[in-house]
């Protein structure tokens, strides 16, 4: 039995004080080289792209009424997945990563292929499942609820793609903080469903709102399935993304304009999702 | 109002039963994966054993056996566990995780913060309510979870080597704190020290592999220790064989002849144990009857308190520094191990 149960950083080891780096850090210089070209490789894109805004026009542009209203398209049916994505995946992440049943693994997988399968595949898929003729879509028509084609077929293609990010980041967070905590919660009288309210949930709260964070970006940027699944009505189902492409073909000027306006979402997006990430005292007590 | 226990688990070869007053403490010793953090896991239904039942007061916490399968989850057994790791919240603060307990068994939001207050005080601890875990030295830290498992009125506390995380500055404070909340509380604690068995326990339990080997109360189990292991924890050695009429035989083949204990039957299983400042260290071999001396193999030396402490032969023999430098002891040199016939208790095992 050793006294310290945790390895503390030794005094002479390299340690990050605010931004800069004191000591040694054991990354070979041609590393650097390699980490900078692929550096340049992902902002000179952009850089291009910006330099070829019209800015004269882009006000005007980014605020003409198909632009607002594929926007505003987007942003609601983006929020309205997320949503979607968290009531879904939470219970995915949670039974993946405490219960062990037969299937466990294939479930994983299943719930991952979204992330590797095509969009437009992915919008095949789901057009065959709630389509006039598909799996649900007769039963739904005879109910009076048609799918395809409608607002509701954006947040479901949307979702369908989005919430594997859910799931993967939050299992993660699960597995990392273990099931100590919930255990000594149990013994201390609190039933299931209040460990998960008041212990498991909130000891994974960074990694559930960085996976909502992923989620909601990822349903900004979705095309593929929601062109194939809910076509391209304005103001029904032309998001931004499908507006984007749209304008691309008959004013180039309003494409670059509107994609600016997607980066910038993105940027903000991913600002507020990777900002430094605070790792949890998983052993408090421990300094 | 007693606790009783029997369980076996086939997967960890665990087969122990046990009986608790209703204010009774009991040590629980043994070597690491001898069971210990099993026991307490199956007590608080953190664990499904494989059959046994278990009744605390009034209550049945669990029986497999005959076709049954009554089996309580943790939160309805009222029983709090304490880790070795303090394992507060992180996301909550001090007097809200002192309050956890409460509030799950649905106390009003104030009434759990009072209660939290009043057990928080208990351990001395009423100061750091505001903090939050990560601002607590480890000592703090486990005496707010000390305070938050008993703010819930455990009929049985666990305590799973409630000390051994912490530095030896805490320990001792901390080992006064329990010793007071223990003190009319049925409880078990799983411990490798000797003095918390002492101090905290009216009995004591030696668990190896899966199964007692030895109980009685702390002080007669460090006194006249009957396993390998409690002999250990008493710093004694300790020959297992068969009583003969001048003495032992023990298992490994050694005569030691010493005077066995009133009441000792020659053919009865028995031990020999001795304490190391009893034992000489010879070169060569002495036969100045009654002594007894072995020939054996230096596996280690290590020093202990001012003294070299000579393992060998799976015994060991407490010289001074100054006798191992004569000798010129080095391992896996062979020497003589010497005791006086007066010096050996052998009773029946």
């Amino acid at each position: 039995m050793t006294p310290a149960s945790a390895p503390r950083s030794k005094a002479w080891t390299a340690r990050k004080t605010g931004r800069r780096d004191t000591g040694y850090t054991g990354v070979p210089p041609w590393v650097f080289a390699l980490a900078a070209a692929g550096a340049v490789f992902v902002l000179l894109p952009l850089a291009a792209m910006v330099a070829k805004v019209n800015w004269g026009q882009f006000i005007p542009l980014i605020t003409s009424e198909p632009s607002l209203t594929a926007l505003g398209l987007s942003l609601r049916t983006s929020a309205t997945s997320t949503v979607l994505c968290i009531v879904l995946g939470v219970p995915l992440a949670l039974v993946l990563a405490r219960a062990s049943f037969p299937g466990q693994r294939l479930l994983r997988a299943f719930v991952l292929l979204p992330l590797v399968l095509p969009p437009v595949v992915g919008g095949i898929a789901l057009l065959y499942t709630f389509g006039r003729q598909g799996l649900l879509g007769r039963s739904l028509e005879l109910a009076g609820i048609q799918i395809a084609f409608s607002t509701t077929a954006v947040v479901l293609a949307q979702t369908f793609v989005a919430l594997p990010f859910l799931v993967v980041s939050l299992e993660g967070a699960l597995r990392t903080a273990g099931t100590k905590y919930e255990a000594v919660a149990a013994t201390l009288g609190a039933r299931p469903t209040t460990v998960l309210r008041r212990v498991s949930i909130p000891l994974v709260l960074p990694g559930l709102a960085s996976g909502a964070v992923l989620s909601f970006a990822r349903c900004l940027g979705e095309f593929g399935a929601t062109l194939t699944f809910a076509g391209s009505l304005q103001g029904v189902t032309r998001t931004l993304p499908l507006e984007i492409y749209l304008q691309r073909e008959t004013d180039a000027d309003a494409a670059v304009a509107l994609s600016l306006v997607l980066v910038a979402v993105a940027v903000a997006v991913v600002g507020l999702s990777y900002r430094r990430p605070r790792a949890l005292p998983l052993q408090a007590g421990t300094k | 109002m007693t606790f009783t226990l029997s369980a076996t688990l086939q997967a960890r070869n665990f087969d122990v039963s046990l009986t608790l007053g209703s204010d009774e403490t009991v040590a629980v010793l043994g070597p690491n994966g001898a069971g210990k953090s099993t026991l307490l896991g199956i007590i608080a239904g953190l664990l499904r054993p494989d059959s046994g039942h278990a009744v605390l007061g009034q209550k049945t916490l669990f029986n497999l056996d005959g076709g049954n399968s009554h089996f309580l989850p943790p939160h309805t057994r009222g029983t709090a566990l304490l880790a070795q790791e303090p394992l507060l919240f992180p996301h909550m603060s001090v007097l809200e995780n002192v309050a956890f307990g409460p509030r799950a068994a649905g106390a009003s939001r104030a009434g759990a913060l009072q209660t939290a207050r009043h057990w928080l005080a208990e351990v001395e601890a009423a100061e750091f309510a505001d903090r939050r875990p990560g601002q607590l030295s480890g000592g703090q830290a486990q005496r707010v979870a000390i305070a938050r498992a008993l703010a819930t009125e455990p009929e049985l506390l666990l305590l799973d080597e409630p000390m051994a995380a912490l530095d030896i500055h805490a320990a001792p404070m901390l080992r006064r704190l329990l010793k007071r909340v223990l003190a009319n509380r049925r409880a078990i604690v799983i411990t490798h020290d000797v003095l918390d068995a002492l101090m905290l326990a009216d009995r004591a339990i030696v668990v190896e592999g899966g199964r007692i080997t030895e109980e009685g109360p702390t002080r007669a189990v460090l006194e006249k220790p009957r396993s390998k292991f409690a002999a250990g924890l008493a710093g004694m050695n300790l020959l297992p064989g068969t009583i003969t009429d001048r003495g032992l035989t023990s298992d490994g083949g050694l005569d030691i002849a010493a005077h066995p204990e009133d009441g000792a039957v020659p053919g009865q299983a028995g031990v020999a144990v001795f304490s190391p400042t009893a034992v000489s260290v010879f070169l060569s071999a002495e036969h100045g009857s009654p002594r007894n001396s072995f020939a054996v193999t230096i596996t280690d030396l290590e020093p202990h308190g001012d003294q070299i402490r000579v393992h060998a032969g799976g015994l060991s023999a407490d010289i001074t520094p100054a006798a191992s430098a004569d000798l010129g002891l080095t391992p896996g040199m062979t020497v003589h191990f010497v005791i006086k016939a007066t010096a050996i208790a052998i009773y029946p095992a």
